[in-house]
């Protein structure tokens, strides 16, 4: 049985040291939700509060209507996936999958089956018999994968399991977990640092800073309109270009640098300095704009990646697509880059509040 | 799951129990003894109230003093000379291709393994006043130095420890980066400096820890002073005679004593724990030192001071196990080869054989028990308990047997529990002073282990204490047992305890042994050293077996 789960204030502490500060979730039923932020943000933490493996220093927690705050580890029906997979040494492949349904005091032949159909699954039934020592580290991932699943939990935990294996097999591996948990319809919570497989497999994104969160939302909510500079900098590549603005709402005039002045919409009235979060495809090479000279470029197939030295002394970087571009520009090249303000994001400077629609 | 939430209900767990049971037993039977020795060493006969006429005797007299110094001196020489052997042999051992170097490792294991008394035993059948050699070298007219006193103390106990050395070291020398001495190299270091500037230093710390080891073994060990210091007495031989001495016992005395000589182990740990913990380097071993390659008479200079040490530290054991075929009549002359002496213990001392095997057999069940639970509870329960728990539990490796002997008759000779003569009182001191190396290798081993294994199962729906007996448990066995097996080894040989608390019917193999060797009967005493040491050769081949040969005595 899949659940919805709903987190209301959670707080934890570590001594002085305020580690999940009053979060509140809203997961769906059967959604594959991820925690994403950079080392120490607290996903790790919330992510085993959830397990049951941290205290809960306050809020509440639902799995569906139950609320779980006081039900220890074992009885919370949770599936989890460990960063190093933590397989049972001492046991088979099958005897590892197997563990938790033995606990569960499923009839033997059922075990078998299930054991069986889940192994299947995630495609090591060849390899039921080993031990642990024999596998690699993508089939050890499958085993944990497996363990987790078989025991049809009302939630399914994965705390960062792709980050031990190499490139390649980390966006193979993605896929099949991404497939499975939609086969499967298991609730998923799952914890990464790692922004690029975050918007791959995710149906739904919470952005996490010191405890906090900054942001929730579709991957493509998240990267095409990123609600502070917190998530517009840790999601994909931004240039931050600093900014005035000033007149009325909805036809604010912004001033950058001096060099370009342009209007746009905002979502409230706003006077003073603000910022603007573009990405490297949203600049481009014009006649006009902000003044700079190329300093490096870099093929990169389907794109080339310039770095451009604004004459203010700033270092920005552009993605041209090869398909459209007429030529590669040289190094020292000097050019203009302008943008379409009403595709980047504004930033009110200081709060960090988004201002741009 | 360590921090508890304030203000949320306290919930007493399996592991709270578990904790209760260990405290408990740990006051009763390490610190109330203790209290006991501490108490007793306070008070004098003659003198009503509390006074420190002991401590002031102690220093006033020499016969006293002289024995703490004597201690100190025996402890200092051992620690040199164990140094000056044990170094050089483990950077051979680990940089060269030494000729049979694993066997030359399991023997170097043995030969400290081995109690030192059957060594001091067997260096008097061989240079004693009726020695082997000593009468070889008198018919040839020439004479040997005397094993006697001092100088034969330091050599029994020399030969018996550098491997404490050999080990600490070579396993720091194991994990050296070796592009740490091709740096040194690289910037133009030759390579005697390049030992002496950067891999002396890096090792140094192991180093400090096997001397620790050796003075501390030295400082509490009994046998081999009592069996030939010769009136050259030394602080636990002093303990033992005023505590047992047939003309004046002393309890009082006694206990200043074993006060004095627990403070001085204490000091020596405070000093390392001072120098050693805050210079000990973490290193990464990515690449581990290689072995240098020797051919012809390069190999053969290089294996050759392990071959003659090896042989030193072994041969006590080969003469014993020689010996106890030997059949002498009372005058000490050869009558033949047999198993006379084998036939004389059978019958006059099987009861000691049995309580041997029996005490120690029993002992090691508590202690694997005890062992894990108190292991998991020092690493994974972490907190002021369990603190309290490791340095009390880790206490006994620092007092000598004589003193905890003390102690625990002095706290269980009276009511409501008399335990004094029991074979219980035995057990209960085998159990105690031999837990810490259980409990050492299980907590290193759990160390090292996987924690999210336990949440894995957990997680899957196996309630904590489930897990901890069906997994956690489960996967403590290999260190739990390489331990164990040393704590049993160390239990069959103990003679500095048991000879305090030995009754008539609770005596043991090591006990008859110091009582055969002091009566003069060698033959027995020989037999009966070959059981010993041949149970404990066995043992250890057991924990080769059941650690791969990864062992660990350190």
């Amino acid at each position: 049985m899949s659940n919805e789960v709903i987190i209301k204030n959670a707080v934890k502490r570590y001594g002085d040291f305020q580690a999940i500060n009053s979060i509140s979730l809203n997961i769906k039923e059967g959604e594959f939700f991820t925690l994403l932020g950079p080392s120490g943000c607290g996903k790790t933490t919330l992510l085993r509060m959830i397990a049951g493996f941290n205290s809960i220093e306050g809020g509440d927690f639902y799995f569906g209507d139950r609320r779980i705050n006081d039900v220890p580890a074992y009885k919370r029906d949770i599936g989890m996936v460990f960063q190093n997979y933590a397989i049972f040494p001492h046991l088979s492949v099958e005897d590892n999958v197997a563990y938790g349904l033995k606990a569960r005091k499923m009839p033997a032949d059922e075990i078998k089956k299930k054991v069986a159909d889940a192994l299947e699954l995630v495609q090591i039934s060849h390899l039921a018999k080993r031990m642990p020592n024999e596998l690699s580290g993508g089939q050890q991932q499958r085993v944990a994968l497996a363990r987790a699943f078989v025991i049809e939990p009302s939630v399914l935990l994965m705390d960062e399991p792709l980050s031990n294996l190499d490139a390649k097999l980390r966006v193979q591996m993605r896929t099949v977990i991404k497939k499975l948990q939609h086969r499967l319809g298991i609730t998923t919570i799952y914890v990464t640092h790692d922004q690029q497989e975050a918007l791959a497999i995710s149906d739904r994104i919470a952005v996490m800073k010191e405890g906090c969160i900054m942001q929730i939302g579709t991957p493509n909510e998240i990267y095409a309109k990123p609600k502070n500079p917190f998530v517009a900098g840790f999601i994909g590549v931004s240039n931050f270009l600093d900014c005035e603005i000033s007149g009325p709402q909805d036809n604010a005039d912004v001033s950058i640098k001096g060099e370009m002045d342009m209007h746009m919409r905002l979502q409230k009235e706003y006077h003073g300095k603000a910022q603007i979060s573009a990405r490297p495809e949203q600049l481009f090479f014009a006649t006009e704009g902000m003044p700079g000279t190329i300093l490096f470029q870099t093929f990169l197939g389907d794109f080339i990646q310039y770095e451009v030295h604004l004459e203010d002394g700033q270092d920005l970087i552009i993605n041209e697509y090869t398909k459209d571009s007429p030529a590669v520009h040289e190094t020292g090249e000097k050019t203009h880059i302008s943008f379409d303000l009403n595709k980047v994001s504004v930033y009110a400077a200081g709060s960090g509040e988004v201002l741009s629609v | 799951m360590s921090t508890q939430a304030p203000g949320r209900k306290f919930r007493a767990d399996f592991w709270f129990y578990v904790k209760v049971f260990i405290l408990v037993a740990l006051g009763i039977f390490i610190i109330y003894p203790f209290y006991n020795i501490i108490i007793k060493s306070f008070f004098a006969d003659g003198v009503s109230g509390i006074t420190l006429a002991n401590f002031a005797k102690f220093f006033q007299r020499k016969y006293y003093y002289s024995a703490l110094l004597n201690s100190l001196q025996v402890c200092g020489y051992t620690v040199l000379f164990s140094t000056l052997i044990g170094i050089p042999i483990s950077y051979l051992m680990t940089r060269y291709n030494v000729a049979g170097k694993h066997l030359m490792h399991i023997l170097i294991i043995m030969s400290l393994m081995s109690p030192p008394f059957i060594g001091a035993y067997s260096w008097i059948i061989m240079l004693g006043r009726n020695g082997i050699i000593t009468h070889m070298f008198t018919a040839l007219g020439l004479s040997v130095p005397t094993i006697y006193g001092m100088g034969g103390i330091i050599f029994v106990f020399t030969l018996n420890l550098f491997p404490y050395i050999y080990l600490y070291t070579s396993a720091a020398m194991n994990s050296i980066d070796s592009s740490l001495e091709e740096a040194a190299e690289n910037l133009g270091m030759s390579k005697l400096r390049r030992i002496w500037t950067v891999t002396l230093p890096v090792i140094l710390p192991s180093i400090l820890a096997g001397c620790i080891m050796v003075f501390m073994t030295c400082l509490a060990d009994f046998g081999t002073p009592m069996l030939i210091g010769q009136g050259y007495t030394v602080l636990p031989v002093l303990i033992y005679n005023e505590y047992m001495s047939e003309s004046a016992t002393n309890p009082y005395m006694a206990s200043a004593l074993s006060v004095i000589i627990v403070l001085c182990s204490l000091l020596v740990l405070i000093l390392q724990k001072q120098l050693v913990e805050k210079k000990n380097y973490m290193m990464s071993s990515m690449r581990p030192p290689v072995e240098t390659k020797l051919h012809g008479w390069k190999r053969f200079w290089a294996s050759f001071p392990i071959y003659v040490v090896v042989f030193l530290a072994f041969l006590p054991q080969i003469v014993v196990v020689c010996q106890s075929f030997v059949e002498r009549n009372f005058g000490g002359s050869f009558i033949g080869i047999n198993f006379s002496n084998y036939t004389a213990i059978a019958s006059r001392l099987s009861s000691n054989i049995i309580n041997t095997y029996l005490f120690s057999g029993v002992a090691i069940v508590f202690i694997v028990i005890i062992g894990i639970l108190a292991s998991y509870v020092i690493v994974r329960k972490k907190g002021k308990v369990s603190g309290i728990i490791d340095t009390l539990i880790m206490f006994p490796y620092v007092i000598p047997g004589s003193v905890l002997g003390i102690g625990l008759i002095i706290a269980f000779n009276r009511k409501p529990v008399i335990l004094v003569g029991t074979a219980w009182i035995m057990i209960i001191s085998y159990i105690i002073r031999k837990i810490p190396y259980t409990v050492r290798s299980g907590s290193a081993f759990l160390y090292q282990m996987d924690p999210y294994v336990e949440e894995a199962s957990i997680n899957l729906g196996v309630s904590p204490m489930k897990t901890f007996f069906t997994v956690t448990a489960r996967m403590m066995l290999p260190g739990i047992m390489s331990g164990a097996v040393l704590s049993w080894i160390t239990c069959i040989n103990e003679l500095s305890s048991s000879i305090m608390l030995y009754s008539g019917k609770t005596s043991t193999i090591a006990v008859a042994i110091y009582q055969e060797v002091t009566r003069m009967s060698d033959g027995t005493a020989a037999a009966l050293s070959t059981i010993l040491i041949g149970t404990t050769i066995l043992s250890l081949i057991l924990v080769f077996r059941l650690s791969k040969g990864k062992v660990k005595i350190i």
